[in-house]
């Protein structure tokens, strides 16, 4: 940490933008700088503590996160404030806690957290990540036109298609790797763009920016779900995007331990409405998982390098196994749309989809796997592997799948933390 | 047919077989391995969780429903059992109904097209006139927040299953112990089990239950699709609360009638709203179809002055939101509960702004109202 001026308390660019201020935390530098491998520089950001400026790295905030929040006790942990209520010190007066469905303290830490993390105006803490995407779409109303990626999560597909359509929200389903089809796809009644980069499970990339500047155009929100890359690797909200969704279940706990989900929204205007529908629809995160949230982050930075390294030997081994047909992982050179990632991306996380040769490998597989776990959810320390045509995914139509390429060979793995060696003896084993 | 008391203890919820714990293990876990365990029972904590589902299974049984329902807070039980409905369905609502549901019905899924009557729940009549060829749905609370008023749930429950009406009971005063509305025909019940259920102030829940095997699967499918589930160690704190639910509501309970009788004596007291009394208008009713007169009173003071001295100097009662917890709760509706909703609209039903709830916790009740007394003497 750097001690900066005292004195400032706003830093702004020569063309007279805030770039950091007191009240919130903004990076100093454009998410577009890059390294000598193409990469992006993780960038610093510029905190005021107590009163000082100080710069300091990302990986350094995700350490810190809820550091030291109680200033009662100086403890250094996040108290869980597992309560339903507050006393009012008098009529009108407010602490500026009255009920935990509106505001706790233990969740607000790890909101402020999130927000500062993906560089938003406030985050939101929902009690799973389907219940993030339930109150972001709540937004909407009957009559409006929403874009999804088609490959999307399956609970997505499933909420978008069985609840909303019901009452009244049409949604196209398109490839969001495509800007032509994105274009074709805007309506009149067309109010937001629902994108997953790298998706779920093909790994396709989406231009976050370029979906941007045509969302702009047309007065649309852009949605992006970062649950697979996590501000770590990817910050949408930097680029412009409206709104960033979090399965907080994934890589952000970490520890296939809980259930949680988080939503990140850059204006005020957005806030507002969004602290609205998750105070009014009441789907929020309990204090002892919003804690046991805060305490998998603190490992994120370390948890997303051996993720991120690890996948990419288990992508390289795969990728020459005579029984694997294709291999989707955004670090493989021929991988599509590569180029896009690397500048939008710091990495490539640690989900990779393979397809084998053969149907009938994919039960022997799954039952073969010992390290492995077979499971669905992903993001864990632990590695899963899943069948997504009949588990993440069952839940959309079995030609569309199909056609996406979501066909009974494809086999979904979420590489944990264990030895890249032991992973790759694993699946040696098991492939055969 | 076992006791209620016994229920509490012995049921679902009880002993774990693998190691014989008396409680449910905190299963605070995401996924499950799907080649280790029972088959397809568990895969994804959203979609069920042992810990959640002994909760589950645990109302069920309480409230004589076939299936129970755990989530993240009251209004997202009620907003997953609104949101059963859909786009041009109508719903009937009580006027006083509590301000979270006034909200989502007003600004939430009026937006997709859902739209309501509000009524005086109280009149049989009224409510058969609010009925329109696209209504579909009847929410009730009985007695409702925070006069007390009492509505005939069985009648209006008959009435809606002729009329092919789903018909949602709020049942979070009563609790199953002292009113079971599934038994009289009600198709869903849901609770702010954040209240009494829980008990003890340190958790938000909420809970579902229904009869009907196809509402089941429909709040089945809602709960895991919209995602507004209870966490694991939530769920266990909810449990522990299940507990001791008799006890506290019987003592809770004999609190607030003492309560009720001395503050309808004193003469700052414009009005005490408490169905335990016998002049209070839904007292007779409330017999018929309850076990007991809850542990909630309001009452009107002579003045908007004196609400606001009263709650400024009470020492024992928390100033606080919410209610049903083993600590006294006084809360002022007009600016706390039904803050929602229009002061017109208050007014008008007789919310006044002198009017404040008192949740009887399990303090000595001569404490309190000594306490209480030290200002409207």
């Amino acid at each position: 940490m750097t001690p900066g001026n005292r004195l400032n308390r706003k830093v702004l660019n020569p063309a007279g933008e805030i770039l950091a201020d007191e009240r919130k935390c903004v990076r100093l530098v454009s998410p577009f700088h890059l390294n000598e491998r193409g990469l992006l520089i993780l960038p610093k950001k510029i905190l005021f503590i107590d009163g000082r400026m100080v710069f300091m790295q990302l990986s350094s905030q995700i350490a810190q996160v809820g550091l030291c929040t109680d200033k009662k006790t100086g403890a250094i942990s996040t108290p869980i404030y597992q309560t339903a209520t507050f006393r009012h010190p008098g009529l009108g007066q407010s602490t500026g806690y009255d009920y935990t469905r509106s505001k706790n303290p233990t969740r607000q830490v790890l909101e402020e957290g999130i927000a500062s993390l993906e560089g938003g105006h406030a985050g939101f803490a929902f009690s799973s990540g389907m219940a993030a995407i339930t109150s972001v779409l709540m937004l909407y109303e009957s009559g409006d036109h929403l874009i999804a990626v088609a490959d999307c999560y399956g609970g997505t597909y499933r909420v978008l298609d069985k609840v909303f359509t019901k009452f009244g929200l049409s949604v196209s389903f398109i490839d969001t790797s495509s800007l032509y089809e994105i274009q074709a796809a805007i309506r009149p009644a067309t109010k937001a763009i629902l994108v997953e980069t790298p998706t779920n499970p093909l790994m396709k990339i989406a231009d976050i920016a370029a979906i941007v500047k045509l969302a702009r155009a047309h007065n649309l929100h852009v949605i992006v779900d970062n649950t697979f890359l996590t501000p770590y690797f990817q910050r949408p909200l930097e680029m412009g995007a409206d709104i960033v969704l979090h399965s907080g279940t994934k890589y952000l706990a970490g520890h296939s331990d809980l259930v949680c989900g988080l939503a990140v929204t850059r204006t005020a205007e957005l806030s507002e409405k969004l602290a609205f529908l998750q105070n009014a629809t009441g789907a929020v995160l309990g204090p002892s998982d919003c804690w046991l949230l805060l305490r998998g982050i603190k490992t994120l930075a370390l948890r997303m390098e051996r993720h991120n390294s690890n996948a990419t030997a288990v992508a390289l081994w795969l990728q020459q196994h005579p029984h694997v047909q294709h291999v989707y992982f955004p670090g493989l050179s021929n991988h599509p749309g590569k180029e896009i990632h690397d500048r939008q991306a710091a990495g490539y996380g640690g989900m990779i989809a393979f397809e084998v040769d053969d149907p009938a490998l994919v039960p022997r597989i799954l039952s073969q796997v010992n390290l492995i776990q077979f499971a669905e959810s992903l993001g864990g320390v632990e590695s899963l592997i899943t069948f997504p045509s009949v588990q993440t995914h069952a839940d959309i139509p079995a030609a569309l799948r199909e056609k996406f390429g979501i066909n009974d060979k494809l086999l979904r793995l979420s590489v944990g933390i264990e030895a890249a060696e032991d992973i790759i003896e694993d699946l040696k084993q098991a492939i055969r | 047919m076992t006791d209620f008391a016994t229920k509490l203890i012995h049921n679902q919820g009880g002993i774990d077989p693998a190691t014989g714990a008396v409680g449910v293990p905190i299963y605070q876990v995401s996924t499950f391995d799907q080649n280790v365990g029972n088959g397809d029972e568990y895969d994804y904590s959203r979609s069920g969780n042992p810990t959640r589902a002994a909760l589950e299974a645990i109302i069920a049984e309480l409230e004589g429903g076939v299936a129970g329902f755990a989530f993240a807070s009251g209004m997202a039980a009620v907003s997953a059992a609104l949101l059963i409905f859909e786009q041009g369905d109508h719903l009937i609502a009580p006027k006083d109904v509590y301000g979270g549901t006034y909200r989502m019905l007003t600004r939430g899924v009026s937006k997709w097209g859902i739209s309501h009557t509000f009524v005086d729940t109280t009149d049989l009549e009224a409510v058969k006139a609010a009925i329109k060829p696209n209504t579909k749905g009847i929410i009730l609370e009985s007695p409702s927040n925070p006069l007390l008023k009492v509505s005939d749930l069985p009648a209006i429950c008959v009435w809606a299953k002729e009329k092919g009406l789903i018909s949602i009971v709020d049942n979070t005063f009563m609790t199953p112990y002292l009113q079971a509305p599934l038994q009289f025909g009600a198709d869903i019940v849901v609770h702010s089990a954040t209240k009494f259920l829980a008990g003890h102030s340190d958790v938000i829940a909420g809970l579902a239950v229904t009869a009907d095997k196809g509402l089941a699967s429909q709040l089945k499918f809602l709960q895991n699709a919209l995602g507004g589930v209870l966490g694991p160690q939530d769920s266990w704190l909810t449990i522990r609360g299940i507990k001791t639910l008799k006890v506290r509501m019987d003592q809770s309970q004999a609190s607030a009638l003492k309560i009720a009788q001395a503050l309808a004596k004193c003469p700052k007291v414009k009005a005490v709203h408490y169905p335990g009394l016998p002049e209070h208008p839904g007292h007779e009713l409330l017999k018929q179809q309850a076990n007991g007169f809850g542990a909630v009173l309001s009452f009107e003071l002579e003045s908007v002055e004196l609400a606001k001295e009263l709650m400024a100097k009470v020492k024992i009662p928390a100033l606080a939101v919410s209610l049903g917890g083993v600590e006294s709760i006084l809360s002022y509706p007009a600016t706390m509960s039904h803050a929602a909703i229009p002061a017109a609209v208050r007014h008008e039903f007789g919310i006044s702004d002198a009017l404040v709830r008192l949740s009887v916790g399990l303090e000595d009740p001569q404490d309190l109202l000594e306490d209480m007394m030290a200002v409207l003497k």
